[in-house]
Parts: C-alpha cells; sequence; structure tokens
C-alpha cells in the first residue's frame, strides 16, 4: 500500500462510480481494548460483501483523510484513510494504519465479490 | 519434562498463534513423545490488525500470509495433522451454535481424543476464543466417556475465579520449537517477541517463567458454565 495521494486517489474513486460494486467497510480498536485498558468502551463495525452503487466519491482533507460514498439512497463513509492500493486483482483498497502499524479502518471496493 | 501418555490429543483455537504462546511447548512435547497431535485451527485470523506502517500487507492479502505462518508453526511443532476449519476470524460467536458443536463432534468422533486442550469459556478474553470454548465443552458435555479437557485461561480475573492453574507443564526442553513457533507467526508476533526477547536478555524470571510454563485448568464439569444448552 501507499500514503495516500489525494489526486490519484480520487481518480480511482471516479472509476467505480456508477458500476455495482461490493463493499467491505470495517472499523476496530481489536478484540483486546478492553483486556489491555478495562475502561475502554471498545466498538467497532463490520460489513461485507454488500453491493452498493455510488453515484459520487470523495476523499478530502489532510492525512488521516475521510473518504465518502454518495449513494441514491444514503452513504458510505471512512474517516482515518492513511493508504491505498489498486490490487492486482483491480480492487481498490483503501484503509488507516495507526502509528503501531495496526489497522484501525478499512474501505474497499471491488466489482466481483471479495473472499468469504 | 514428560507428559502423561495420552492416545490422542486434540487442540481447538480459533486463531493462527493462539497455539504459539501457551500450548506449542506442549503440543512439542507429546509430538516427540510419539503421541498423535491434530490442530484444529477456525480461522485465517483474517482480522488481524498488524498489518504494518508502512503496510506489508492488506486485509485481503493478509490470509494467504497467516495461513502459511500457521503451517510454519505446525512445521517448528512437528506437527503433520494440521486442520484449517474455513471460519472467517471475529464471526464464530455469530455461527450457529448447534453447528459449532456438531464440528467439534465430529472432529472428536473421527478422533477419539484422550485430551482435549482449547479455552476456558468465560474466561478467555477474545469472543472467539469464548465461542470455541463454548462449542468444544458443549460437544464433550454430550459424551458418554468423556475425554479430559484442559483449558487456557487469561482473562484478568482468571485467578478470582478459577484460583491457581491446576496443570503446569515445565516446556524448557522443548524451548527451541516453542520460540520456532511463536517466530512463524512473525507478522502477527513481531512486537510481542521483541519485548520478550528484550526481557529475556536481562535475565527477567517472569518472562522465562511465562514461556516455559504452559498453564492450563481441568475444565470443572461440577461448575459447568452453562445449566443446558
Amino acid at each position: 500500500m501507499e500514503l495516500v495521494e489525494v489526486k490519484k486517489l480520487q481518480v480511482q474513486l471516479d472509476a467505480f462510480a456508477g458500476k455495482d460494486v461490493y463493499l467491505h467497510l470495517e472499523t476496530t480498536n481489536g478484540s483486546y481494548a478492553t483486556h489491555f485498558n478495562e475502561g475502554f468502551f471498545n466498538a467497532g463495525a463490520f460489513i461485507r460483501n454488500v453491493v452498493i452503487n455510488y453515484e459520487l466519491g470523495k476523499v478530502v482533507g489532510e492525512s488521516p483523510h475521510r473518504v465518502g460514498l454518495k449513494l441514491p439512497h444514503g452513504w458510505v463513509y471512512a474517516q482515518g484513510i492513511t493508504h491505498y492500493e489498486m490490487d492486482e486483482h483491480g480492487r481498490l483498497l483503501l484503509a488507516g494504519h495507526d502509528g503501531s502499524g495496526k489497522l484501525a479502518v478499512a474501505l474497499e471496493i471491488s466489482e466481483t465479490p471479495f473472499s468469504y | 519434562m514428560a507428559l502423561p501418555e495420552e492416545r490422542h490429543v486434540l487442540v481447538v483455537f480459533p486463531h493462527p498463534d493462539d497455539e504459539a504462546f501457551g500450548v506449542s511447548g506442549t503440543i512439542s512435547t507429546y509430538i516427540k513423545q510419539g503421541t498423535p497431535v491434530t490442530y484444529a485451527c477456525l480461522t485465517l485470523g483474517e482480522m488481524g490488525r498488524n498489518l504494518g506502517n508502512p503496510p506489508f500487507a492488506t486485509r485481503e492479502s493478509l490470509p494467504e500470509i497467516r495461513k502459511k505462518e500457521l503451517q510454519a508453526s505446525a512445521d517448528a511443532m512437528g506437527l503433520t495433522d494440521l486442520r484449517m476449519m474455513g471460519l472467517r476470524d471475529k464471526t464464530v460467536e455469530f455461527e450457529d451454535d448447534e453447528k459449532m458443536v456438531g464440528m467439534m463432534t465430529d472432529l472428536i468422533t473421527e478422533l477419539n481424543p484422550s485430551l482435549i486442550i482449547t479455552f476456558y469459556p468465560n474466561l478467555s478474553v477474545h469472543p472467539d476464543h469464548e465461542a470455541t470454548a463454548r462449542a468444544v465443552v458443549r460437544a464433550v458435555r454430550r459424551m458418554e466417556n468423556r475425554p479430559k479437557l484442559h483449558c487456557v485461561a487469561f482473562a484478568n480475573n482468571t485467578l478470582e475465579v478459577l484460583g491457581e492453574p491446576d496443570i503446569i507443564h515445565d516446556m524448557s526442553a522443548v524451548r527451541d520449537q516453542k520460540m520456532g513457533a511463536m517466530k512463524a507467526h512473525i507478522s502477527q508476533t513481531a512486537w510481542m517477541l521483541e519485548e520478550m526477547e528484550h526481557k529475556l536478555a536481562q535475565g527477567d524470571m517472569d518472562t522465562e517463567n511465562w514461556l516455559t510454563r504452559e498453564r492450563f485448568y481441568n475444565y470443572r464439569w461440577d461448575e459447568d458454565f452453562e445449566e443446558t444448552f
């Protein structure tokens, strides 16, 4: 993965607009957050292989960036995006990695389903 | 330390690397003693968070990396019967409970183990660990001749609930195999290993004990975690 360059990522986001795409979206603090810090309120969300079709996708701000997808009847967004990659299967993978190398957020879109 | 003879040992954990820190010495020892050991690993740790910064992997490439690490860990322990059960990391507790019991029952029926090693229900922190523990306990509970059930517990309140572990294996003799298993999972264990090796180099006895002494609790059927299932 590379650090997000807004102009380059914007081109990639534009390329998927108006197409049926499979979505992977997750936010996480890790399953051990409350084990290491008992007062920590651990929350996260995960969705994978749900088909969406966005009319407008935008990457905004300085790193860590926000990325939002406008749908005919709703929205998808992620914040904390630092890195991206167009992988060898033509899937656009966005992720937010913290300073210690741990993934905190991922937003991925693909024209073919992600694995299970 | 020689371990009591077993017919077959079945180890069930949900993530590659669950076996490495607490159980790889015990697995290596049974294998050295000629006891057949099967390790059923329910997921490939697809949701692991250590992906590096700069990243060395993506959410999508991680499973393949961890699959290779799991195989390398098995090789380090000398384990030949490694089963990858095909579930997805962090979803085990949402699978149908009866299906999970069935998966465990099938393994037990096929392998006829005299000892099963897994996590202790309600004391194993990660939701996948808990779901695995529940499924194993439920499957064993239904059996007429129950195999021994040795459970790993590491929740912060473990001592309060269970007291001191009733089984402690001194695994100094298979230290190399154990280090090999831990190092095999390098994508997820690098920072822990660095800290551990630093402490070992300083002669820290707590770390040495943590490394060489593997701790288990006999599952307490008289204090079963649920009345019925």
